[in-house]
């Protein structure tokens, strides 16, 4: 599954912001170390700041900080800011979804919904943080043993 | 999941963002191995949680999981001020579907007044320590994907979704 770009900038933005919540951080950090143009994600921000999940910041050097609880903030929260999961039998309404083929296609793509909504809804930004710090340690882990091996291999 | 929505703030989201209790200080919790006499309020509990009371049922879960003598089958309970305020019950599983042993938690609970107090962590680590000591190196869990809080708190120590999915069907009569 593919999440949309704005989606995944709110994501990659709140996770910024939530990783230290007393930094002030520019839309413009952001956007070249995501590589994408201030210009879009200035809304993406204004968006998270009216829903509260950061606050800007006035002054020299401005920008935002994070303004959310990342131990009770889910990444369905987010997303659902930025889009929608249909909720098949409501949004299913063109005649070939009304066929029994249709009908069984709509029970197996909203069986694939829940799932993806249970997941979402149940990861917080907490969880998400330590997540990343898990995989970066196991990164590491394997960056120490392959080098571990190439010394014992070149005497 | 589809179609673009025109950025619009989630209902609810700043006001559940700014609900920040602070962690309550850890309270001085033990966690040990059930006891004939912690099975009231055990029942009690499960209870009020689930809504149902299902003594005999206890009981026999006591009868199979409380033997505190076997490294496989564990069914502990965090005691507080001498009261019970929560358990977890768990067991090794061995070859399920050609899987290795892993560890089971089948069930916990944490009565509502001492929760967010990390008891539900303690009950766990405490459960998985006993796992080890059994001899395997995985925990598996399966939760209803709408209780949201249990699958948070799952997911908050770091259980994610593992290889197997779980299917069921009703049996025509
Ligand atoms: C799930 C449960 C065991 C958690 O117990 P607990 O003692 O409150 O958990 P802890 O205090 O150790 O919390 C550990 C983490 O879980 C997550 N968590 C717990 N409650 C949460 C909640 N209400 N919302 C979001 N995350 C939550 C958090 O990440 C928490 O860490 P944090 O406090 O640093 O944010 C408890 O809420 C419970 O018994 N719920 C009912 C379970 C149930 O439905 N049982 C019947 C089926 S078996």
């Amino acid at each position: 599954m593919r999440l949309q770009k704005n989606t995944s900038l709110a994501l990659y933005s709140v996770l910024e912001f939530a990783s230290d919540p007393s930094r002030h951080i520019s839309a413009a950090e952001i956007a070249e170390k995501y590589g994408v143009s201030p210009h879009h994600l200035a809304k993406v921000l204004s968006e998270l700041a009216h829903a509260g999940v950061v606050e800007s910041v006035r002054g020299v050097g401005g920008g935002y900080r994070f303004a959310g609880n990342a131990r009770r903030l889910t990444l369905m929260d987010v997303i659902g800011m930025f889009e929608e999961f249909s909720s098949p039998e409501a949004d299913r309404t063109d005649s070939g979804d009304l066929t029994p083929v249709g009908r069984a296609l709509g029970v197996v793509l909203s069986e694939i919904d829940e799932i993806a909504k249970a997941t979402f809804s149940s990861i917080t930004f907490a969880t998400m943080l330590r997540l990343i710090e898990r995989q970066q340690r196991d990164a590491a882990a394997a960056r120490a043993t392959a080098a571990t091996r190439a010394t014992t291999r070149t005497p | 999941m589809t179609a673009t929505r025109s950025a619009r703030p989630a209902e609810g989201t700043a006001r559940k963002t700014r609900e920040l209790s602070p962690q309550p200080a850890a309270a001085t919790v033990a966690v040990r191995p059930v006891r004939l006499g912690d099975l009231d309020q055990i029942v009690t509990l499960d209870a009020r949680v689930t809504g149902l009371e299902k003594r005999s049922y206890w009981q026999s879960l006591y009868r199979r999981y409380g033997a505190p003598t076997q490294a496989e089958r564990q069914f502990l309970v965090a005691e507080a001020g001498g009261r019970v305020v929560g358990f977890v019950i768990g067991e090794v599983r061995d070859w399920e579907f050609g899987s290795p042993p892993c560890g089971w938690v089948f069930a916990i609970d944490v009565h509502p007044e001492a929760r967010l107090a990390g008891v539900g962590a303690r009950l766990l680590s405490a459960i998985c320590a006993g796992f080890r000591r059994a001899g395997v190196r995985k925990v598996r869990t399966m939760l209803s994907r709408d209780n949201n809080l249990i699958l948070s708190f799952f997911r908050s120590q770091g259980m994610m979704a593992g290889p197997f999915i779980p299917l069921e069907m009703d049996l025509e009569s």
